[in-house]
């Protein structure tokens, strides 16, 4: 090959990869201003309306105490969660999907953010924890269930069906553990209850995000670390250990970083319904080019939660609604799109 | 274009398993540098197994396979896949990507830690396209290639990875005639002009015969005979290894040797 032609030839390779890294960051960007929006608008909605002025002044600290209240005691708290646990289910159900090459195998589904849910809610409302200790609690329910997923479907494979309906047996037993866990706890209201069976963002604390904003910054550099080497194993198992991953113990990260990202926004907000499930194959579909889109997840996620919080709090009739209600209604649909049309062949994700 | 160093890769006393499913065992095989190697053997031979028992995706149950001397297990993944790369039977490719992305994933285990890209690796990618035909295909999505396309696309990002031992596991699957040799063209050129060393299990004895340097013949789990294609090539030695009646033949394009299968209705002397 002459020099002459190798040059010729480099153009399209650098072309072509430049144009689908263009169209991930222009998404990147559309995304971010789509959620800077979303938080505007959820900053300013609510029981008590902020007008934008008034948003403003209260914001530079002159606004009267009640504005400040509300927005410096309840809603900025729950927006900083539900962007929090938003982006970490995305990016938890990307990992998640693309390491065990299947759209149904988000932690959501599986039943990991069931454990995750269980041990939060007995270190609660048993245990009377909170802080470190309950992401931590979190995180040993998250990976018991994990743990039970992988040694019982350990002769199928892990990827597959077999997998997946372990792990749909396991978010059944979760919800039953956690109903009865609520009966046994002093629960006084329902809607508490409903939290660690459905998800939300109600009763968000500075000092909870702190913990939540910590974790989770250790756990995305861990993800940005492992990522190069997921985008390998998406070419297979061999492939990957060919251009030299080594895949199991790669595999045994990622999924314990996916875990932990799941147990830690689980703590604080519940099994929101659906997020990990939806969230990276609507950020693939729009980026393409079978790149991971973590970002692009993360931010789609953030979004998901949010907007169902905003529908939650202010659309639906009656009292406040869990975002996890809004999160279940949005995702069973796509649930049930997936399942009937699994037989097709799909390729991985 | 240089020469790729000349590494030897050997396997002392191998045996692999699956779980505790015994497939090849107490296996000896040493990979000739620079030359086309061909594995042939009946179905479930441990044809397979033995690649990617040289390829490190298996570990051995027992023995070991080094790679100048030294035991492959010892490597960093990075340093043993700069020198060995395998093309499994059925990669997967994730929805979407593109042809050039593909490839350009190839360049790994030469890129630093966040798999930064750089020009040199876009130069490779460039080449491993045009060295197989699929500079055109460079935008395309993967899944809407033919089979043909889509195995020389996996053959180009084996060559981006550039190793100078390239292991491929039946690349000519699904393929017709013409793309499987289109592909074994493209694999020996690349044996002559780079010297790269080729290793790869085919079922077809006859492009075997004709492609290889050296042949292989694997039966449960053993290799029965290694040598050149003339001393392999026998209708002994495929009558051992594949029960097949045969007489071998002068392959009149190449003089390599053809087998010629008789089956149970012709070859028999004419009927009275």
């Amino acid at each position: 090959m002459s020099t002459a032609t190798s040059a010729r030839q480099q153009a399209p390779v650098g072309q072509v990869r430049a144009g689908i890294a263009r169209r991930a960051v222009v998404t990147t960007v559309v995304l971010s201003l789509l959620l800077a929006a979303v938080v505007t608008t959820a900053v300013a909605t609510g029981a008590y309306p902020l007008s934008p002025d008034r948003l403003i002044l209260t914001l530079l600290g002159q606004g009267e105490a009640r504005e400040a209240f509300v927005l410096f005691r309840l809603r900025l708290p729950s927006i900083v969660l539900g962007l929090l646990v938003g982006a970490a289910f995305g990016i938890a159900g990307a990992l998640f999907q693309t390491l065990l090459r299947n759209p149904l195998a988000s932690p959501d589904i599986i039943g990991i953010s069931g454990g995750a849910s269980v041990a939060s809610a007995f270190g609660i409302l048993i245990l009377g924890v909170s802080g470190a200790i309950l992401s931590l609690l979190s995180f040993a329910g998250a990976i018991v269930v994990a743990a039970a997923i992988a040694l019982l479907s350990a002769r199928g494979g892990i990827s597959g069906y077999r997998f997946v309906l372990i792990g749909v047996g396991f978010a059944f037993v979760a919800q039953a553990a956690i109903g009865y866990l609520t009966t046994r706890g002093d629960v006084r209201e329902a809607s508490q209850a409903l939290v660690w069976i459905v998800g939300g963002l109600g009763g968000a604390e500075w000092e909870d995000n702190l913990v939540v904003a910590l974790a989770l910054a250790a756990l995305f550099t861990l993800t940005a670390v492992v990522a190069p080497r997921l985008r390998m194993l998406q070419l297979g198992d061999d492939t990957a250990a060919s251009l030299g991953i080594r895949v199991e113990r790669t595999r045994l990260t990622i999924l314990v970083v996916a875990v932990a990202l799941t147990a830690v926004a689980t703590a604080y907000a519940g099994p929101v319904a659906f997020v990990a499930f939806v969230s990276a194959p609507i950020a693939r579909r729009i980026v393409g080019g079978g790149r991971l889109s973590l970002i692009p997840s993360a931010l789609v996620g953030a979004i998901v939660v949010l907007v169902a919080d905003l529908v939650g709090g202010n659309l639906l009739p009656g009292a406040a609604v869990p975002a996890g209600i809004v999160t279940g209604i949005i995702g069973a649909p796509y649930l049930l799109w997936l399942l009937a049309t699994a037989d097709r062949g799909r390729q991985t994700p | 274009m240089t020469h790729k160093p000349s590494h030897t890769l050997q396997a002392e006393a191998l045996s692999l398993a699956y779980d505790s499913r015994s497939v090849i065992e107490d296996l000896d095989i040493a990979i000739p540098a620079g030359e086309i190697t061909v594995i042939v053997g009946s179905n479930a031979c441990g044809k397979s197994t033995l690649l990617r028992g040289l390829a490190r995706i298996l570990t051995p149950g027992s023995g070991r396979v080094t790679l100048d001397g030294r035991d492959i297990r010892s490597y960093s993944g990075r340093d043993f896949a700069r020198i060995v790369g395998i093309l499994p039977q059925s990669p997967t490719a994730p929805e979407g990507i593109t042809v050039a992305d593909l490839v350009a994933r190839g360049r790994y285990p030469h890129q630093g830690w966040f798999g930064r890209h750089t020009s040199e690796d876009d130069r490779v990618t460039a080449e491993a396209l045009a060295a197989t035909d699929c500079t055109e295909l460079a935008d395309r999505p993967v899944e809407a290639l033919s089979g043909g396309q889509r195995q020389r696309a996996w053959i180009a990002m084996a060559l981006a990875q550039d190793p100078d031992i390239l292991l491929l596991d039946e690349p000519t699957t699904f393929l017709d005639v013409t793309h499987q040799l289109e592909v074994l063209d493209l694999l020996m050129g690349l044996n002559r002009e780079r010297g790269t060393t080729v290793v790869m299990v085919l079922h077809d004895l006859n492009l075997a015969a004709r492609y290889a340097d050296h042949i292989v013949v694997m039966s449960r789990g053993s290799i029965v005979a290694s040598g050149g294609p003339r001393e392999v090539i026998t209708p002994e030695i495929v009558s051992a290894a594949f029960g097949l009646d045969a007489r071998v033949v002068d392959d009149p394009v190449c003089g390599a040797p053809m087998v010629v299968p008789i089956g149970r209705f012709h070859g028999a002397p004419a009927r009275a």
